[in-house]
């Protein structure tokens, strides 16, 4: 049904626990994967559909990272690296193997999910500030061993030429065609993941989030669990990883660098820790970010200065907003873009007897 | 064959030194954050360049002296380190590890770009009053630039060390690293030495900076410096000054050493790799280091 409703009347955990709180929930949703999945594709310009593409493959990503830092507590400060083992598995099994689609992503992310697992296993004896200078010493040091090492990276520049996928025989050669094929990995990640946080395995990830030592205390196996966290929080990153691949049509280490580690760390939390909306809203932002600061600046930032002066000012400037917006969140909202959004949706939700 | 490599390995353990104690000088400004206000300082690096580009700077505008320039320097680095102190830390007293190791990653891209910005990308240089001339010892040549570096970090963590043995206000930081709560009772201004803690470090990273920017040049890319501070304070433990020095003589002396027997083997890139390896092992066995507090959690 579509009504408003004039207070908050749940009486049953199932309800307080459903995937949608309300009717209009259901409805919301209905219509935005409408605008998304039919409307989108059909009517915007390639470009556009592009930029899409980078935020879909964005959202994956960051809400990989959310399972591990906003739901389980743990800092990772390597997802940068744990994409570029999935997107290198992938391209190896495509150009080795010439595997199909539905045979590498899958594999892309068991790799990244075992090798995250690995990393994962400090997290037991060390947590806080020394598992995220752990995570970056992994960082580095897979960023490392692609780069030396020719079965891995392929030999040249350590970059390897992937063709587009083919589904059901057609080869995604357009954006909108990759559009589609994106969006199906969203959705499953979406629903994968708001499943995953309220089932049994979910609510011990936040059992450990709020106090580990009492989570271990009333029976949760907590390293079995923060590995969980490791290795599902990776395979979402290697299939980044893959999507990502195939999105450029190349693999390369440069394109999973340190900063993006943090470019995924500042998504989710702009976006708002463990929450789904957040990690979608994050991934938007911080994808948007750098295309409107260059077309801004493109299109009135000529007025001041020259074009030579601006080629050097852009990158610089989107660091400045970057770090700077970062910093703005973490001291005045710490809970992100989902806690204003949810501001005002309470403030409407019984609008207009708002008491 | 055996004497000239007993004398390679002697170059290569004489270089290891003298560039870790120059590491030590950095990780001492990370050290003081951390033993003070328990915020761990990823922009420690940014700080190293930023305070370069002072300097160099200011050696190229006013042609001032060296001297000048790195008063200049730590001017600009304590403003700064009361400045982000008061902007950006105190706001986040008490909240997740998560929180303040993200701004301190944001600071170090608004630090990053900003310097750009301002200072423009090309590579300045910083010149130290001394020769060019390398001091001579047997096979061990050694750069005056570098020599005056380790002197430089060695009188400093000297001074450090007797500051917060001895000193009224060290011990007073000390305190307030210990339990804020305790040292506010006791009528300690903890909020005075938080900032106190983050001009300190200021100090110590216009030294780093001053004496990276003489060796490499200051542009962006000596930045990359503060990558190396992470190996060297967790070998060393956190919250130690000594630690600190023993942890940059070990990351110094074995990232000369993987570069001199690895690099052949495997082609390049060793130097900042070993130390990572090291880190990974120390964290596995004591992830307090060698020097670092034990801390002991409680529900």
């Amino acid at each position: 049904m579509f009504h408003r409703e004039s207070g908050v009347f749940k009486t049953s955990y199932a309800a307080d626990m459903a995937l949608y709180p309300l009717p209009i929930a259901k409805w919301a949703v209905a219509a935005f994967a409408g605008l998304f999945i039919v409307i989108a594709p059909l009517t915007l310009d390639e470009y556009y559909v592009s930029i899409l593409n980078l935020i879909l493959i964005a959202c994956v990503g960051a809400l990989g990272l959310n399972i591990l830092v906003g739901y389980t507590g743990q800092i990772s400060i390597g997802h940068g690296a744990f994409m570029s083992v999935g997107a290198y598995t992938a391209a190896n099994l495509v150009t080795q193997l010439h595997a199909p689609f539905w045979i590498t992503i899958p594999a892309g992310g068991v790799m990244a999910a075992l090798i995250g697992a690995v990393v994962g296993i400090p997290s037991l004896r060390i947590k806080g500030i020394y598992l995220a200078i752990a995570t970056l010493a992994a960082q580095l040091i897979i960023e490392w061993t692609i780069n030396h090492v020719p079965a891995i990276s392929g030999g040249v520049q350590a970059s390897i030429q992937v063709p587009r996928p083919t589904v059901f025989g057609t080869p995604l050669k357009t954006q909108t065609q990759l559009y589609l094929f994106l969006m199906a990995f969203v959705v499953i990640a979406i629903v994968g993941t708001s499943n995953l946080i309220r089932s049994r395995i979910g609510r011990a990830f936040i059992a450990i989030r709020d106090q580990d030592i009492a989570a271990e205390i009333i029976g949760i196996n907590i390293f079995r669990y923060k590995l969980w966290a490791f290795a599902i929080s990776s395979f979402y990153a290697g299939v980044t990883g893959v999507l990502y691949t195939y999105y450029l049509g190349i693999a390369n280490y440069e394109q999973f660098q340190l900063t993006v580690s943090i470019d995924y760390l500042a998504m989710i939390i702009i976006g708002g820790l463990g929450s789904i909306l957040g990690s979608i809203l994050g991934a938007i932002f911080v994808t948007l970010l750098p295309i409107a600061a260059r077309w801004f600046l493109e299109s009135f930032g000529g007025l001041f200065v020259s074009q030579a002066d601006l080629a050097n000012i852009i990158p610089n400037l989107r660091l400045i907003l970057f770090g700077g917006l970062i910093i703005f969140f973490l001291v005045v909202e710490p809970e992100g873009l989902n806690r204003l959004w949810r501001n005002i949706r309470n403030y409407f939700r019984v609008w207009p007897f708002s008491y | 064959m055996p004497d000239f490599e007993w004398q390679f390995t002697l170059v290569l353990l004489t270089n290891g030194i003298m560039i870790g104690l120059m590491y030590a000088l950095i990780a001492l400004g990370f050290v003081l954050i951390y033993k003070a206000t328990d915020a761990i300082n990823f922009a420690q690096g940014e700080f190293v360049m930023f305070a370069g580009f002072i300097a160099a700077a200011a050696a190229d505008m006013a042609g001032a002296p060296f001297w000048v320039c790195a008063l200049l320097a730590i001017a600009g680095m304590v403003a700064l380190g009361f400045g982000l102190e008061r902007v950006v830390l105190r706001p986040l007293i008490g909240r997740p590890v998560i929180a303040v190791v993200m701004a301190t990653i944001g600071l170090a891209a608004v630090l990053r770009g900003f310097a750009v910005l301002v200072f423009g990308a090309g590579t300045r240089a910083i010149v130290m009053p001394v020769t060019d001339e390398p001091l001579e010892l047997g096979p061990v040549m050694l750069p005056p630039v570098q020599l005056v570096g380790a002197a430089v970090s060695l009188v400093f963590l000297a001074g450090f060390t007797y500051f917060f043995l001895k000193s009224r206000t060290g011990i007073a930081m000390r305190a307030v690293a210990d339990s804020q709560q305790v040292a506010m009772a006791m009528g300690i201004n903890v909020r005075r030495y938080f900032a106190l803690a983050w001009a300190m470090a200021g100090v110590v990273s216009a030294l780093g900076g001053v004496v990276w920017g003489a060796m490499l040049g200051v542009d962006n890319q000596l930045a990359l410096v503060g990558l190396k501070v992470f190996p060297v304070v967790i070998l060393g433990g956190l919250d130690s000054i000594a630690g600190a020095v023993v942890g940059g003589l070990i990351v110094g002396i074995v990232e000369n050493f993987a570069a001199g027997y690895f690099d052949p083997i495997v082609g390049g890139g060793t130097k900042d790799f070993a130390p990572y390896v090291l880190m990974i092992l120390v964290l596995m066995i004591r992830p307090e280091g060698m020097f670092g507090r034990r801390r002991i959690e409680r529900v």
